[in-house]
């Protein structure tokens, strides 16, 4: 996945395309590459037995994805659900999962410049989850390996 | 012209070394018992042979040098000159290992190259042996072979449109060649050698008939020659020498065309027609033989994967429709709606067939095990497979190897006594060990039998105490069929000294695990002296099955319907308590009673009632209860996985998408409690 994320940098000069969302009150992003739909609030099975932040299941049109909760995971504070929540679906290599935000801001271009290495801890973020954080016009958009959150530390 | 992916052929390769490899192994068995069995002795010989031609076909040389010394030794023994004794066997059989593992290293991607000077060593030294009978042999069969007819060459008739194509060559000053490509007819893989010759001729020119049909030469359906039309400016040394490089191939015949030959006007045939009759006989007997193999088809698992999804889907909805037509009471939705039903049955059951494959591959590698293994271990058995031809679905057949190797392992290692001190107990030195497989019902039963020693209870017992797996007063209520399930309990193993062979730290226990895991049951008898038998039930298919579905609170679980063995409804005061357990009296047996909210730690609590619904099932041959709010019904389910990063989940198989395109989860209930 690197190795795609890289030759797609390379490609479109330095510049990485991503999808910009709030959990809570921060701003994250993921790479455009990863992300397969984002789609509204579904009814979600509950999976019993699991860590916390598994949300549970939901069907995307007869498949099965696991659903994550990152407000967990990053130990912020879940707001109210909203007409803003939504849910985005990654395609990882072979595996799907998705993950709860509070709102999808935009797509954005970055210029790979603009974003700063960190082994900074934001909140209860490990550092190695973050690839880095970029500032643009007072904003602060804390980019996320959601590879390594979602398979590395789930496939055991 | 349509060019052919090598890569698309080593699967073919792959497919077909395997089914060669299990082939010679059997045979090779059957030798080594009755070394004058003429017909094992042919199949070994034209396994090796067809090895050879695929393998040297591929370029995986090593592989081919080999077999082609194998060839040489086994050529010996078919001629006579050589006799089949334990050296001959024993050194098959390493070349038999070494092939496999070649053919593994070639499936891991590289090019299965290793070296065998040392059995080829040994080959040689045998066939040396009889080298000069051998030469005497060897020309009488050549003689033999020279007497057989030369198969006629397939026509190629120009046709109006190559005659506008070749006139076009001749105003461009290209050449055009009528060539006879002839190939081995002991060629293995005659579609990869005409892909060749195509590749060697392109290269330099085109092709613009091919006769059969350039589909044919891909997918191997001609004799041993075929003819083709080649436009070049090379000479016709330079295309014969491109051409007969090529191993196994031939140019027969090879005709420049010149303007003369078109002005004979078109569809001349360029054969002598004397032929025609002849292979009119040929098409004819080549009709039968594409028959004969046009029963099988190779498919991707897959591609069958995914049918059974779709089936599975179909499945579902075909619920959700009768669900409507029940509501609506509409007749003629109702009769649609059963005919739907009936056809998605049998197309269900069809899907399920194309999935089965005979038990036969896992069993086929058992013989050889058994045989090493008995010899390591000193001990005589005959060793004795049936039912090879029962079916399981794909999915079952890849995971009951291990379990089985296990017990094979067991029954030789624990049950089978040494020959020695068979006969001292007046048994026959020989011992027995019995595989079978057959189909009962929705079930297939495999059964592992020996008529060695038996379980010995006490030992047992005594071993179960002494390990605190049960108290000594429980050692002394219990009855034989539960000290025989003692057995399968985590950390047991009755083996007095751990040898290598088995009890190498796993047990029946993890047999045990594995079979449930699979939907499975196993389960021993056993009588002290005369033997044991262990007995697996598997399930046909794991794909779509009967369930009963359950709510508790707002969800709703599913739990399958082989595992359950009756509901029923209890009061509050029914329940007692058991040494801090709750346990209910259903027909003059104590269960064990589990609250499904709490196991599965569902929010919320249930609604206070006067009635309490309870679901017994069955794990292993062990009863509990399960309370759940209340009872949904009966359904058919599609299992769907919930994927690799929620695998491995106790108590949980999978789940469904419901006919409301909800998710609900399928309890798996060997890991539930």
């Amino acid at each position: 996945m690197q190795v795609i994320n890289q030759a797609v940098e390379n490609a479109v000069e330095e510049e990485r395309q991503v999808v910009a969302f709030q959990l809570g009150a921060e701003e994250y992003a993921v790479d455009i590459i990863n992300v397969q739909e984002i789609i509204k609030l579904q009814k979600v099975t509950r999976i019993p037995r699991t860590e916390p932040w598994v949300e549970g299941v939901i069907n995307l049109r007869g498949n099965i994805i696991p659903l994550f909760n990152l407000h967990t995971k990053f130990k912020l504070s879940a707001p109210d659900s909203t007409d803003e929540q939504r849910i985005i679906v990654f395609q990882l290599d072979d595996i799907k999962a998705a993950v709860i935000v509070d709102k999808v801001s935009e797509v954005l271009h970055l210029n790979c410049q603009e974003i700063e290495a960190t082994d900074r801890v934001y909140e209860g973020i490990n550092a190695e989850h973050i690839i880095g954080i970029a500032k643009l016009e007072g904003r602060i958009l804390i980019l996320l390996n959601i590879y390594k959150i979602l398979i590395n530390d789930n496939i055991r | 012209m349509t060019t052919i992916d090598m890569s698309q052929y080593l699967d073919v390769f792959l497919e077909e070394s395997r089914e060669h490899l299990s082939n010679l192994n059997q045979c090779l068995l059957i030798l080594e018992q009755q070394p004058h069995n003429a017909a094992a002795l042919n199949e070994i010989f034209r396994a090796a042979h067809t090895l050879k031609g695929m393998s040297s076909t591929m370029g995986f040389e090593d592989l081919a040098d080999l077999t082609h010394h194998m060839e040489d030794v086994l050529s010996g023994v078919k001629e006579q000159v050589l006799q089949v004794d334990s050296q001959v066997t024993d050194v098959l059989f390493k070349c038999f290992d070494r092939i496999q593992l070649m053919v593994e290293g070639i499936e891991e991607g590289h090019m299965g190259r290793h070296d065998n000077s040392d059995l080829v060593e040994v080959l040689e030294a045998i066939k040396d042996g009889s080298r000069e009978l051998a030469a005497v042999a060897e020309t009488a069969a050549k003689f033999s072979q020279t007497e057989e007819q030369p198969e006629p060459p397939a026509a190629l008739e120009i046709n109006g449109y190559d005659q506008v194509v070749i006139e076009e060559a001749f105003k461009r000053g290209f050449k055009v060649l009528l060539l006879e490509v002839e190939i081995d007819p002991d060629c293995a893989m005659k579609s990869v050698r005409s892909f060749m010759v195509f590749k060697a001729l392109e290269t330099e020119g085109e092709i613009t008939k091919a006769v059969p049909p350039v589909q044919d030469l891909e997918e191997g359906k001609f004799d041993s020659s075929f003819s083709l039309l080649l436009i070049s400016q090379m000479d016709n040394e330079e295309v014969l020498r491109r051409v007969n490089g090529i191993s196994e191939v031939r140019v027969s015949s090879l005709k420049e065309i010149t303007r003369l030959d078109l002005e004979t006007g078109p569809a001349v045939p360029l054969e002598e027609a004397e032929t025609s009759p002849d292979s009119e006989v040929r098409a004819q007997d080549n009709g039968q033989r594409t028959q004969k193999f046009k029963q099988k088809v190779r498919v991707d698992i897959e591609k069958l994967d995914e049918m059974m999804n779709l089936v599975g889907e179909l499945v579902m909805h075909k619920g959700r429709l009768e669900q409507i037509g029940l509501i609506s009471k509409n007749n003629e939705l109702e009769d649609t709606v059963e005919q739907v039903d009936r056809i998605t049955t049998e197309l269900q059951s069809v899907v399920m067939k194309v999935r089965m494959v005979p038990i036969e591959q896992v069993f086929n590698r058992f013989p050889r095990m058994v045989r090493d293994l008995a010899k390591e271990l000193g001990k005589e058995i005959d060793f004795i497979v049936e039912g090879q031809e029962t079916e399981l679905d794909r999915t079952v057949i890849d995971e009951i190897g291990d379990p089985l190797i296990h017990l094979l392992r067991n029954a030789l290692d624990h049950g089978l006594e040494l020959p020695a001190e068979r006969r001292q107990k007046g048994k026959l030195a020989r011992g027995t060990v019995k595989l079978m497989a057959r189909h009962e019902g929705n079930n297939v039963f495999i059964e592992v039998e020996d008529d060695g020693r038996g379980i010995d209870l006490e030992r047992v017992l005594e071993k179960a105490v002494k390990k605190e797996l049960i108290s000594s007063r429980e050692a002394e209520m219990m009855t034989p069929e539960e000290a025989f399930r003692l057995v399968f309990t985590p950390g047991f193993s009755t083996a007095a000294e751990i040898t290598d062979v088995s009890g190498r730290g796993v047990g029946l226990d993890v047999v045990k695990a594995k079979m449930e895991g699979i939907g499975g049951e196993i389960s021993v008898v056993s009588k002290p002296g005369q033997g044991t038998c262990f007995t697996i039930k598997l399930p046909l298919t794991l794909a779509i099955i009967q369930a009963l579905t359950v709510s508790l609170g707002e969800e709703i679980y599913a739990i399958p319907l082989s595992n359950v063995d009756e509901t029923t409804m209890i009061s509050e005061q029914d329940i007692k308590m058991v040494q801090n357990q709750e346990v209910i009296l259903i027909r003059g047996r104590v269960l064990p009673l589990y609250r499904l909210r709490r196991l599965l730690d569902v929010p919320g609590d249930s609604a206070a009632g006067e009635s309490i619904y309870v679901v017994v099932v069955r794990k292993a041959d062990r009863q509990v209860g399960l309370v759940v709010d209340a009872l949904i019904g009966q359904h058919e389910i599609v299992i769907k996985s919930l994927g690799r990063l929620l695998a491995g989940i106790p108590g949980l198989a999978g789940a469904i998408v419901a006919g409301d395109g909800n998710v609900h989860l399928i309890l798996d209930i060997a890991s539930l409690f």
